[in-house]
């Protein structure tokens, strides 16, 4: 029991995908302008990702190691399609806001990753559960990055104002740069110092020191 | 394993390097994906319809309600000022026995019966197929005719463009051109759905001399009959060009117009 709690919490902070992995950095990027896009593709990898490591892992003894990345990736995109199906039927507006960005969950490398690296190895409710950490990790980081963003630039919270704008009489001016990407960028360098800094066993040990050898380009 | 019977159980305690089973495993699971996503795509098809309709209704009432004047006329009618009819494009007149709101023009268009092949020369918008009855919309105040919306379409750069062009009570001049749908090159083609670059199409003339002359030109504007270029998307505005040409000429709305005009005393 507690092992599997540690399974799901673990991804939260000590393990986050984003802040330790640096990945879905891309998506992390477009989507949190606002809380509520934020909220609403986060909901969506996480049902995917959980849906495809549970079904991953249920064939995992079946999976031919030769294409077994073209099958996991076939299992994604087919849960990604569905996904933005029923976004674009029940939420049409929303899945207009996220545009393509729905669709790229299939290329979040945080979705190949999970199950390629846990679920080909494990039974389906651990598999479902790491799957489970991971997307709330994500999730957690999409909305700590996206509240700055809207409160700083829009002055508001999931569209209800909180910081009273110049333009409606009130004293706030939005600033523009925190509806632009380089501020997702910032916010999220910021976040990494700030719990690397907090959880020391999360720094790399470097990789080289200055003036010695050009870094290898990791393939 | 041949104490094995079951042919589905002899196949899955294959090694998972036999090249049979690898085959199998793909097909079996593109099957699967491939039946659930055809599923549910078939199942929310007429979600997703509605939806897309009610976006479409919303954007020309948006077009509507910013056109100076319309705007003051629909909030005083209501709903009720726009007519939507249903336009005989052969006859050039309003066609009998059409349910406006149960209108199903893409089905119209697919319909051998009730489309008609365009030849290559006709065939501006590169449309293939034009459909025999179109949906149209009069905007009235006290009676008169103030607008009339004609909802064109047109093959693009790498898209379908799907267009409101709003014409003023004279029949000459535009209202308003609002694109609903496209897929042109984002940053370039895709800048035909910008406000600013629709909102220099209000108060120009479509025709000199009885002759449809409206034109997106390259570069700047320099009469009442040319709307500017985007740089950078000179196929797309050519596309809106001939788009509007073929969709006010005689294989479009140009017959029903003329018949309008001439009731005009």
């Amino acid at each position: 029991m507690l092992e599997s709690l540690r399974i799901v919490t673990d991804p939260l902070v000590d393990k986050n995908p984003v802040t330790v992995h640096i990945l879905g950095i891309c998506s992390a990027l477009a989507v949190t302008t606002s809380v509520a896009t934020a909220l609403t593709l986060s909901l969506a990898l996480i049902v995917v990702l959980t849906l495809a490591a549970g079904i991953i892992s249920l064939i995992r003894h079946h999976v031919p190691s030769a294409i077994r990345l073209i099958v996991q990736i076939t299992i994604i995109a087919s849960l990604v399609v569905v996904a933005d199906q029923l976004l674009q039927a029940f939420a049409y507006e929303m899945s207009q806001r996220l545009s393509v960005f729905v669709s790229l969950i299939a290329t979040n490398c945080i979705v190949l990753g999970r199950t390629e690296a846990f679920a080909l190895q494990n039974r389906p409710v651990p598999s479902m559960l790491d799957a489970l950490g991971n997307g709330a990790g994500y999730a957690l980081v999409l909305l700590v990055v996206a509240s700055i963003r809207e409160l700083f630039g829009s002055g508001t919270l999931l569209a209800l104002p909180v910081l009273p704008l110049v333009a409606d009489g009130g004293w706030y001016e939005p600033m523009r740069l925190m509806l632009l990407a380089p501020s997702a960028f910032i916010i999220l360098g910021l976040l990494v110092w700030a719990i690397r800094s907090l959880r020391p066993g999360q720094q790399e040990t470097p990789e080289f020191s200055p003036l010695a050898q050009p870094r290898q380009v990791q393939p | 394993m041949a104490e094995l019977k079951n042919p589905w159980r002899r196949f899955l305690a294959r090694p998972n390097s036999d090249r049979t089973k690898t085959v199998g495993i793909a097909l079996i699971v593109a099957v699967i994906c491939g039946f659930c996503i055809s599923t549910t795509s078939v199942l929310l098809r007429p979600l997703i319809a509605v939806n897309v309709e009610a976006d479409r209704q919303g954007r020309m009432s948006a077009m509507l309600a910013g056109l100076p004047g319309i705007g003051a006329i629909l909030a005083q009618a209501g709903a009720d000022a726009v007519e939507a009819v249903i336009i005989d494009l052969d006859q050039g007149r309003i066609a009998e026995g059409f349910d406006p709101a149960g209108f199903d023009q893409a089905a119209v268009a697919a319909e051998p019966s009730t489309s008609t092949a365009l030849a290559r020369a006709e065939d501006l918008a590169g449309i293939g197929r034009r459909e025999n009855f179109a949906q149209a919309y009069v905007v009235r105040s006290e009676g008169e005719r103030a607008l009339v919306v004609l909802p064109v379409y047109g093959n693009g750069y790498q898209s379908t463009i799907r267009a409101y062009l709003a014409l003023e009570a004279d029949l000459a001049t535009v209202a308003a051109f609002t694109v609903y749908e496209q897929g042109e090159t984002p940053g370039l083609g895709a800048r035909i759905a910008e406000p600013a670059w629709q909102a220099q199409w209000a108060g120009k003339s479509l025709s000199r001399d009885g002759e449809i002359v409206i034109e997106v030109v390259r570069g700047s504007a320099g009469n009442e009959t040319e709307v500017d270029g985007i740089s950078g998307a000179s196929v797309t505005g050519y596309a809106v060009t001939d788009m509007i040409h073929f969709w006010l000429g005689p294989k479009g709305f140009g017959p029903w117009l003329d018949a309008m005009r001439n009731e005009d005393p």
